[in-house]
């Protein structure tokens, strides 16, 4: 297809690399695309780290965009609904955007303290959009006495490290055994661990918040499930992401909190799991089978994802399922905290063995490798990033684990349980 | 016999009959991307596969002979305890021959080194250099470009950047060229060869041993004093032998390679005019034009390395123990990568060349080689009226590894 009308509905990474890749692929007709923010595409992962510290404005943000995108925008407009049979994607004030073609990069958004009245508290934050992170950059600007953060994921983790970096005093509290515990498992988190204590991190785990207490309005601490209490008076919830669905309801199509369905060239799926040749998702919102996790559906959370599921979407869109053919890119991420850059290839979810393969925890700089049944998922560095590029064959492979072994700067490699979840049967 | 099942076309690569042109058999080579030659190298030329051996673990570049005195076995002009010094020898060795942990944490010391204001500093000392080189050869119809200009510009920018004087280059230029042989396959097995880089290693570890003295007593602002003064938070103070080896790599890496890449870079220019008079018209587009020129002539064409484990790669298993090369000049003409690879087209996209190799051990000083050739070719291609090349092919220099002109003789209708 190279005419006609596309609606993308998002406007945010996603959104932005998929409409760019549509038109790099020839695309020349109307492309339309739908935001809630009132903001042109910006970047996110500077929200939780140098938009806090105040070395980048938030509006500093702003993604640069490739090439000319002729794009109609519609920002700071809800999508409130689909209408399939019809074809067209229904937006808040009423307009009704027919389309040939519908990419949905919704996203997700932060998931909120679940207490509502609780999460109304002035000086609760989440971060997110760059609204929520110029809000707690207000927050913080104003001194909090003690920082509280609900979370010891990679967002609690990277917010934690550059509010500790403003000197403000800082409590992160999780119900894990170890920060990170949830992606890495607690060899990492255990090592994470000590280098947050070492930035002067008040690191409670195994710790559960029942209650956030206020008074007048406003946060002053938080009430522990085993009676205990911690206060602060700037409090962030950092309890991971819900997807944002909810207007697809009623539409058939097969989506809850967890994403929207797609298949391997990312058309979304109905109801009864029969694709729809035009509809497509990509980026935090879709939930596409993934040949490293046996077939099974993911919804992954990655900047990397994003762009490239995005150009996996306008190919298919363009050129047609079929020449798109299954996405199986190697998922990638980073994180940056504590003066540690942490980076991942492949997928730890179901991991039963971790091993370090390369350097050592003792010297700050080392790459784990972890291992499902025998076969190599995922591998982690910490602090050595150019070692990584090496795993990526051993992984897309299923290689034997652990894989490459012999190499220089190698420990005895021993693999150890690797903490994490076993996976719900498919 | 054909083709890749030839166990040979290295040993052909290094044939100085093929300098002017190895890329057939770079092409002869990738039809079996990692191949195993009779003498027991394996070979690798395709991208992918360069670009994975690269990164692995095993590969190591610790594939130097152990150091021995080649005609007594005791060694003559010494600045270490004498039966030490060859297991000193051995385990100081250049960071460039070193693999993790202590690779990284040499090399981050010389990273420090590399500051933002010296590098800075040294863009517009190149310019300046340049314009100087030029107007020595103003008043010639012809010139060597190699000797007036691919040369002496490199030697005096890293000459000044350690803090080497300058007057006592032509001792170290010999000292370079005999060194620079160690990057070749043949300096491995040839005993005379040997004995005299052991040789010329003792005068140029001499040399700089004494320099490094007079820098701590009286450091100045260039990069061997900031060697021999600086504490690394985790390797301490670094230690005399391995100084003196860093030095000296820093010293050869400056003298040997950007001289191909000035050199092969006008030879390439002259063969596409077109491209030399868009360079010409719109001196911007040289950084595109130097990244394309890494890729299509480098100045390296490959770096050994042994393999520490069995390697299981491309359908083979490179032996544990095998002298293992990375042809990187063959790996940035992969059709698998690059569309027509033989093509110089500097406005290519994705342009991921092994010009300064990768990993761990790409190229500390690719940040100054980028700035010399900048100056170098726009200078060239701005100021050189109607220049031709007095002979094509040039005569090249001995090495495969380090290959690039000897001479470069170009005539011109004048110099603005």
């Amino acid at each position: 297809m190279r005419d006609g009308t596309i609606v993308v509905a998002g406007a945010s990474l996603a959104a932005l690399r998929g409409a760019e890749a549509l038109r790099a692929r020839g695309f020349s007709g109307r492309l339309v695309l739908v935001g809630d923010e009132p903001h042109r595409p910006y970047d996110r992962p500077p929200l939780s780290k140098h938009v806090l510290t105040g070395e980048i404005a938030p509006e500093a943000t702003t993604l640069p965009g490739v090439g000319a995108l002729r794009a109609e925008w519609r920002l700071g407009a809800p999508v409130t609904g689909l209408d399939r049979a019809g074809r067209a994607l229904l937006v808040g004030g009423g307009e009704r955007l027919p389309f040939d073609r519908l990419l949905i990069a919704t996203g997700a958004r932060a998931r909120p303290w679940p207490v509502p009245d609780e999460a109304a508290l002035a000086g609760v934050h989440t971060v997110r959009s760059r609204d929520d992170a110029a809000a707690l950059a207000a927050g913080l600007a104003a001194r909090p006495e003690r920082v509280l953060i609900l979370g010891a994921g990679f967002i609690g983790c990277e917010v934690a490290s550059s509010i500790r970096a403003l000197g403000l005093p800082v409590t992160v509290a999780d119900p894990a055994p170890s920060p990170l515990a949830g992606p890495l498992g607690p060899v990492i988190g255990g090592f994470v661990a000590g280098r947050m204590e070492a930035a002067g991190i008040d690191l409670r785990v195994g710790t559960e918040v029942a209650h956030l207490e206020g008074a007048a309005g406003r946060v002053r601490g938080a009430r522990l499930t085993d009676g205990g209490t911690i206060a602060a008076d700037l409090v962030v919830v950092a309890l991971g992401a819900v997807r944002n669905t909810e207007w697809l309801a009623g539409s058939g199509l097969d989506a809850d909190e967890g994403g929207l369905s797609c298949d391997g060239a990312c058309r979304a799926l109905d109801e009864a799991g029969r694709p729809d040749d035009a509809i497509f998702a990509a980026g935090d919102v879709a939930r596409c089978p993934h040949p490293l996790f046996g077939g099974r559906p993911v919804a992954l959370e990655h900047w990397g994802n994003a762009v490239a599921q995005a150009a996996h979407a306008a190919r298919a869109m363009i050129d047609g399922p079929e020449a798109a053919g299954r996405y199986a890119e190697v998922p990638a991420f980073w994180s940056s905290q504590f003066g540690l850059t942490i980076k991942s290839l492949g997928l730890t979810e179901g991991a039963d063995a971790v091993a370090v393969v390369q350097g050592h925890p003792r010297t700050g700089r080392f790459l784990a490798v972890y291992g499902r049944e025998g076969h190599t998922v995922a591998a982690v560095s910490v602090d050595a990033g150019r070692w990584l590029p090496a795993y990526e064959a051993p992984i897309r492979e299923g290689a034997p684990f652990p894989p490459i072994v012999g190499g220089a700067d190698q420990p005895s490699v021993r693999p150890v349980p690797s903490g994490l979840p076993a996976l719900q049967p498919a | 016999m054909t083709d890749a099942s030839d166990g040979t076309l290295f040993a052909q690569v290094r044939d100085p009959r093929n300098r002017a042109d190895p890329y057939p058999l770079y092409a002869r080579l990738r039809a079996r991307p990692v191949a195993r030659q009779d003498d027991g190298t394996v070979v690798a030329s395709g991208h992918a596969e360069i670009r994975a051996l690269l990164h692995d673990p095993r590969v190591s570049s610790e594939d130097l002979p152990p150091a021995e005195h080649p005609r007594t076995g005791n060694p003559v002009k010494d600045w270490i305890v004498n039966p030490l010094k060859d297991r000193i020898a051995d385990r100081h060795r250049p960071f460039i021959f070193r693999d993790p942990p202590d690779h990284g944490l040499l090399r981050r010391q010389v990273m420090a080194q590399f500051t933002v204001a010296r590098v800075r500093g040294m863009k517009r000392r190149t310019d300046a250099l340049v314009a100087e080189c030029l107007e020595r050869c103003a008043e010639a119809a012809s010139f060597d470009l190699v000797d007036d200009l691919a040369y002496p510009l490199p030697v005096t920018v890293i000459c000044e950047l350690l803090g080497v004087p300058r007057e006592d280059e032509p001792r170290f230029h010999a000292w370079a060229t005999q060194l620079a042989t160690a990057l070749e396959p043949e300096s491995r097995k040839d005993e005379a060869l040997r004995a005299r880089n052991t040789e010329t290693f003792d005068a140029i570890a001499g040399y700089m041993r004494d320099l490094i003295r007079e820098k701590r007593k009286a450091p100045a602002d260039d990069m061997l004093s900031g060697l021999a003064t600086a504490r690394d938070p985790e390797a301490g103070r670094m230690s005399d032998p391995d100084l003196i080896a860093t030095a000296i790599l820093l010293l050869i890496a400056g003298h040997e390679t950007t001289v191909n890449l000035i050199a092969n870079g006008m030879l390439t220019l002259l063969r596409h005019p077109d491209e030399l008079a868009r360079l010409r018209a719109d001196p911007e587009r040289a950084p595109r034009v130097i990244e394309e020129l890494l890729r299509y002539e480098p100045p390296v064409h490959y770096r050994t390395r042994v393999a520490r484990a069995p390697i299981p790669i491309a359908g083979t298993v490179i032996p544990e123990g095998a002298p293992l090369v990375l042809l990187f000049a063959a790996g940035n003409r992969d059709p698998a990568r690059f569309p027509d690879p033989d093509r110089f087209d500097p406005d290519r996209a994705d342009n991921q060349h092994f010009g300064f190799g990768g990993a761990l051990h790409y190229c500390v000083g690719a940040p100054l080689a980028r700035i010399e050739a900048e100056a170098a070719l726009t200078a060239l291609a701005a100021r050189l009226r109607a220049p031709r090349l007095a002979e094509d092919p040039p005569p090249y220099r001995d090495g495969s590894s380090l290959r690039g002109p000897k001479r470069l003789r170009l005539v011109v209708d004048g110099i603005a």
